[in-house]
């Protein structure tokens, strides 16, 4: 526990924190968890299977959400990049 | 195929990991005290009996076996192997050839069978059955509300996914109590017993036969019509009639059993905690991650894969045809994976579960068993909000390969 998949070290030096968050779209299958907990930053295909909205940019308020995503995927299919 | 005649003695078991028997009474009612006994002495299990197989028990295995699609097969999904049928009708043998795709198919029939399939069980789709899902639900209620006692597994859970499916099917409702039986003798009644497997087996595929056939003449907007006519990337066009009948018999024979099981389970969990009632009714909103959560609890599905060449897998020397039962019930209740596993905490924050699968053959039908759920316990909880097994000791489980409560009396 306390483990994240695919969420890399938080860097922080001073400047407003971004997040930015990614499906691999080998290792998706459809669970559309993602899309449950945090339908403003996922969208689905036809067939289910998941995509970040835009660039993946997670806007401000949002990345517990995009935290709560990547740990409910049983397929460790999404990352998260946090940079300033 | 193995030798000599698969071992399927009743005979109590003493060592768990060597010896399991999924069909223990004790153990289909409660497997969770050898789970976590297993996931401590021998993650892997074995056994000689129903014909032999390898169990795991951890998340990570779970997840590891499931990945490797090229060593653990999805040929056969079923583990009992008890003999030969005795009898077998030719015509319906060659018509049955495809088996169940995607369910028992690898890459690359799965991929195509998968692609053909899951357009029609996004969450979107699957929306469209909520209004005629929740009527459904509504008119059972109605029947055994001013009794003030039901079967929240018999009167309730396994009467709305045969219904929910027929309707997908485009076949008669009023029939769905006759193919929830022939459901139950090809997963419940004949896992242990290959004759009544292939009768029930028979039995479906000739109803689903005949089904093909009206729709050929007459297509609807009905999932097999939709099959009939159905093209994907490299996938035969049209797609062959066999195979139609083989995911139609998928679509039947998974969608019944198992939603069924995890209504049925869910009502049971909640007829001994008021608490959770309660909070689902003061906090509508939990019910999106109360669903997950039990899933997560008493998962309800344990498919099997087969070896397709000898093997070592964490030390276990597993041969070319051995069996793999895919517990993913007990990787949910993995300590490693998850805080608490055993409890039951309607809002869990951070859950994973793999009862729908995982991997490449996660279940297509996931969202519509969701939304199911999630109807089912909300319309009961509007009109019974209070209410609590009548007898505990009176539940009856099935167990095997599909485990939830037959019989459960609630009183309200």
């Amino acid at each position: 526990m306390g483990r994240r998949p695919g969420a890399r070290a938080t860097q922080v030096r001073g400047g407003v924190l971004a997040m930015r968050i990614k499906v691999d779209t080998e290792k998706c299958e459809g669970h559309n968890r993602c899309f449950v907990v945090a339908a403003e930053l996922f969208e689905l295909d036809d067939s289910g299977y998941a995509h970040e909205v835009g660039d993946g940019k997670v806007p401000a308020g949002l990345e517990e959400k995009a935290r709560l995503a990547v740990t409910n995927c049983p397929e460790q299919a999404i990352s998260i990049d946090e940079d300033d | 195929m193995a030798t000599e005649p698969a071992k399927t003695h009743t005979e109590p078991v003493e060592d768990w990991a060597t010896d399991y028997d999924i069909f223990d009474a004790g153990y289909v009612k409660d497997p969770f005290p050898t789970w976590d006994e297993l996931r401590e002495k021998c993650p892997v299990a074995h056994t000689e009996r129903w014909g032999g197989s390898w169990m795991p028990t951890t998340y990570e295995d779970l997840r590891k076996i499931a990945a490797d699609v090229e060593i653990f097969s999805s040929r056969n999904p079923l583990v009992a192997t008890v003999g030969e049928p005795a009898e077998i009708n030719p015509e319906m043998e060659e018509r049955a050839a495809a088996g169940a795709p995607p369910i028992s198919s690898d890459p690359p029939v799965h991929t195509w069978s998968r692609a053909l399939l899951l357009p029609k069980f996004s969450i979107k789709e699957v929306s469209g059955y909520e209004d005629e899902t929740r009527e459904l639900c509504r008119s059972l209620i109605d029947g055994f509300i001013d009794k003030g006692r039901a079967d929240a597994a018999a009167d309730y859970a396994q009467q709305i996914p045969s219904r929910v499916i027929a309707g997908m099917l485009g076949i008669p409702q009023e029939r769905a109590g006759e193919f929830t039986e022939w459901v139950r003798g090809f997963l419940e009644y004949g896992l242990t017993n290959v004759d009544v497997r292939s009768g029930a087996a028979m039995q479906i595929l000739s109803f689903l036969n005949e089904q093909i056939q009206e729709r050929k003449a007459n297509p609807g907007d009905d999932l097999i019509s939709y099959l009939l006519q159905a093209k994907a990337d490299g996938a035969p066009d049209p797609i062959p009639e066999p195979h139609v009948l083989g995911t139609c018999f998928l679509l039947l024979v998974a969608g019944i059993d198992t939603t069924w099981s995890s209504i049925g389970s869910a009502m049971w969990h909640l007829a001994q905690n008021p608490d959770d009632c309660k909070r689902l009714i003061d906090e509508p909103e939990l019910i999106t991650s109360a669903v997950e959560e039990l899933l997560r609890a008493y998962s309800p599905v344990t498919m099997a894969r087969e070896v397709t060449r000898d093997a070592q897998y964490n030390g276990c020397p597993m041969k070319e045809n051995d069996k793999i039962l895919m517990n993913f019930p007990a990787a949910n209740r993995d300590p490693e994976k998850f805080e608490n596993p055993d409890e039951v905490i309607l809002d869990r924050k951070i859950n994973p579960h793999i009862a729908f699968g995982v991997g490449i053959h996660r279940c297509a039908g996931s969202n519509l068993a969701r939304m199911e759920m999630r109807v089912a316990i909300e319309e009961w909880l509007k009109r019974i909000p209070e209410f609590r097994l009548e007898d505990p000791e009176a539940v009856t489980w099935a167990g095997g390969q599909v485990r939830g409560p037959r019989k459960c009396a609630v009183v309200f």
